[in-house]
């Protein structure tokens, strides 16, 4: 695949690299905010660690463990390099973005959070960056405050400016919005955290997938990411937090290869990753997510976005033009590719049942974004994602079944 | 369109989904349920008025799907003068009817709820009004919440 080159189809990546795309050519698949579907290279990197390579890293003194090992290790590096995380051993394997953000919270909140801190989540979060750290304010009796948005989906900056007060010890917030596809403006965001000394935690499940991330670069103290999410198998996924915190922070999980060294009254811990990464490791994910990303690298992290936004693009103008149709969210140069939408009359899951029913895949509900969906005045949305695998030709499908189930709906 | 989504969708369903029947609160209800499904954030309440052992009036409001807006209304005209025997059989006819095991029993318009069975996700759909009614019956003259989660196997699920 050569950077930049566009498909037959008019897509970024060929849907014959994917086998279930390719053995469903009318399947329009466009909930890839849920989870992406796997190119072939993906998943025979997963098989091959099986049959050549699969053994207990960390522990055997035989050639096979010792090649587990490295196969682990070298994936780390990889991804690492793929997020532009220099240190890599500051990359935390975890089951995902929710894993991650419940590492932050058990160990780095429960150890610096206090009654009287005050923890700023915005409007916008999932619920795996909300209820969290909702959760952590009540057993600590921190205040729990929620930056609220303007009126096209974006966070109102004046407004989260004023309630990042010094007793602020937290400031978390999504990279890209998963219900509205809002791409937050990160730097600033950091800024008002390092004012006063509070943790910036990214999550960053929308963003690593689809733009071209350097996590050194974001400024942040954590980013959470999922590596299912672009192109990896399920389970896979970490979290990247400054060495100087991670090093202070307790271990959140007890067990083997996280410890030094372990005496009748007292254990000793290990070094960063492993400290953080108890028990036999779950090999075959960051393996897989190391061969995805790159897969990614080839097609150029700058052309999925663009892709990505051009095909957004279009589904917005498509569905808009439709009577009764409301696009939520921010104009295209401040979103990525998810196109949340209503139609008046017609509730998201009898949508996106008949939309089913002409192969067009979308996702109908609250998008784990409750607190969002109150603001919005509705009780959950259709949402539309685009991927890399994706073209014009899906755009097309979902507006015409749209139209075809108002028909019939309404 | 197939002929599964078209028995689904029956033009019963759609006209109680657009015109529901008893969509309006109680002030003099004897019960109140509050039916939640937690994955999708469907909500509906619904009022039961109770006279001896009669259901002298039965009513409902919310937020919900074509599927369970049309299972609530023609569950509200369908049990509505009813004794609580009769309203709880009509429930367990229902729920067989839509999990695809059917008593057999006539259920009226009611079987047009039948389509529900080709589509499990859907069930806890059409499901919701009458989980919560019977609650209301089970709890009456309280306020109870009942959730589509941990309602058994088929109520609930995914």
């Amino acid at each position: 695949m050569v950077e930049g080159m566009v498909s037959e189809r008019g897509a970024l990546a060929p849907r014959a690299d994917f086998p279930l795309l390719a053995a469903n050519p009318r399947l329009h698949y466009l909930d890839s905010a849920a989870t992406s579907q796997k190119p072939a290279s993906v998943i025979t990197a997963i098989s091959r660690y099986y049959e050549t390579i699969n053994a207990n890293p960390h522990r055997g003194a035989y050639a096979l463990s010792a090649a587990a090992t490295e196969a682990y290790h070298n994936a780390r590096a990889r991804i690492a390099k793929f997020l532009g995380v220099a240190d890599a051993d500051t990359l935390i394997f975890t089951r995902g973005t929710t894993e991650s953000l419940n590492l932050v919270v058990g160990s780095w909140g429960r150890a610096n959070v206090k009654a009287g801190d005050r923890i700023v989540v915005t409007r916008l979060e999932h619920h795996a960056n909300f209820v969290t750290w909702q959760a952590l304010a009540l057993e600590k009796g921190a205040e729990f405050v929620i930056a609220e948005l303007n009126a096209d989906g974006t966070v109102d900056m004046d407004r989260l400016a004023a309630l990042v007060t010094p007793n602020t010890k937290v400031v978390a917030f999504g990279h890209v919005s998963n219900a509205l596809g809002t791409v937050n403006p990160v730097a600033e965001i950091v800024a008002l955290a390092r004012k006063v000394g509070a943790l910036a935690v990214c999550d960053g499940a929308q963003s690593a997938p689809h733009i071209d991330v350097s996590v050194d670069s974001l400024g942040v103290d954590a980013y959470a990411f999922s590596g299912h999410k672009m192109l990896g198998p399920m389970g896979s996924g970490g979290l990247v937090m400054r060495r100087a915190l991670l090093e202070a922070m307790p271990p959140w999980q007890m067990g083997g290869d996280m410890i030094a060294n372990v005496g009748d009254q007292h254990t000793t811990w290990n070094v960063l990753p492993h400290k953080f990464e108890a028990g036999t490791p779950n090999v075959e994910a960051p393996i897989g997510l190391a061969a995805a990303c790159d897969y990614l690298t080839a097609l150029g992290m700058p052309n999925v976005i663009a892709h990505e936004r051009t095909l957004a693009q279009l589904a917005m103008e498509g569905l808009a033009a439709l009577p009764g149709v409301t696009v939520h969210g921010p104009a295209i140069d401040k979103r990525g590719g998810v196109v949340s939408f209503s139609v008046e009359g017609v509730h998201p899951h009898d949508l996106s049942q008949l939309l089913d029913a002409d192969g067009v895949c979308v996702r109908a509900g609250h998008h784990c974004a409750q607190p969002l969906m109150r603001a919005l005045g509705v009780h959950a949305t259709t949402r539309a994602s685009f991927y890399v695998y994706n073209d014009a030709s899906d755009v097309a499908a979902l507006v015409a079944s749209v139209a075809r189930a108002k028909d019939k709906l309404v | 369109m197939s002929a599964e989504l078209d028995e689904l969708y029956q033009s019963i369903i759609l006209d109680h989904n657009r015109r529901p029947k008893n969509f309006r609160a109680m002030d003099d209800a004897t019960a109140v349920a509050d039916g939640q499904n937690p994955l999708c954030g469907d909500q509906l309440k619904v009022w039961v008025k109770i006279e001896g052992d009669t259901l002298a009036d039965v009513s409902f409001q919310g937020q919900g799907c074509a599927i369970s807006k049309a299972s609530a209304s023609m569950m509200t005209q369908v049990i509505k003068g009813k004794s609580r025997e009769e309203a709880v059989k009509i429930f367990d006819d229902v729920h067989a009817l839509v999990t695809g095991h059917p008593t057999g029993r006539d259920v009226g318009p009611l079987k047009a709820l039948s389509g529900v069975s080709r589509f499990p996700l859907r069930v806890k759909c059409a499901s919701l009004a009458w989980h919560a009614m019977k609650s209301a019956l089970d709890a009456d003259g309280k306020t109870v919440t009942v959730s589509t989660e941990g309602t058994g196997p088929d109520g609930a699920g995914a």
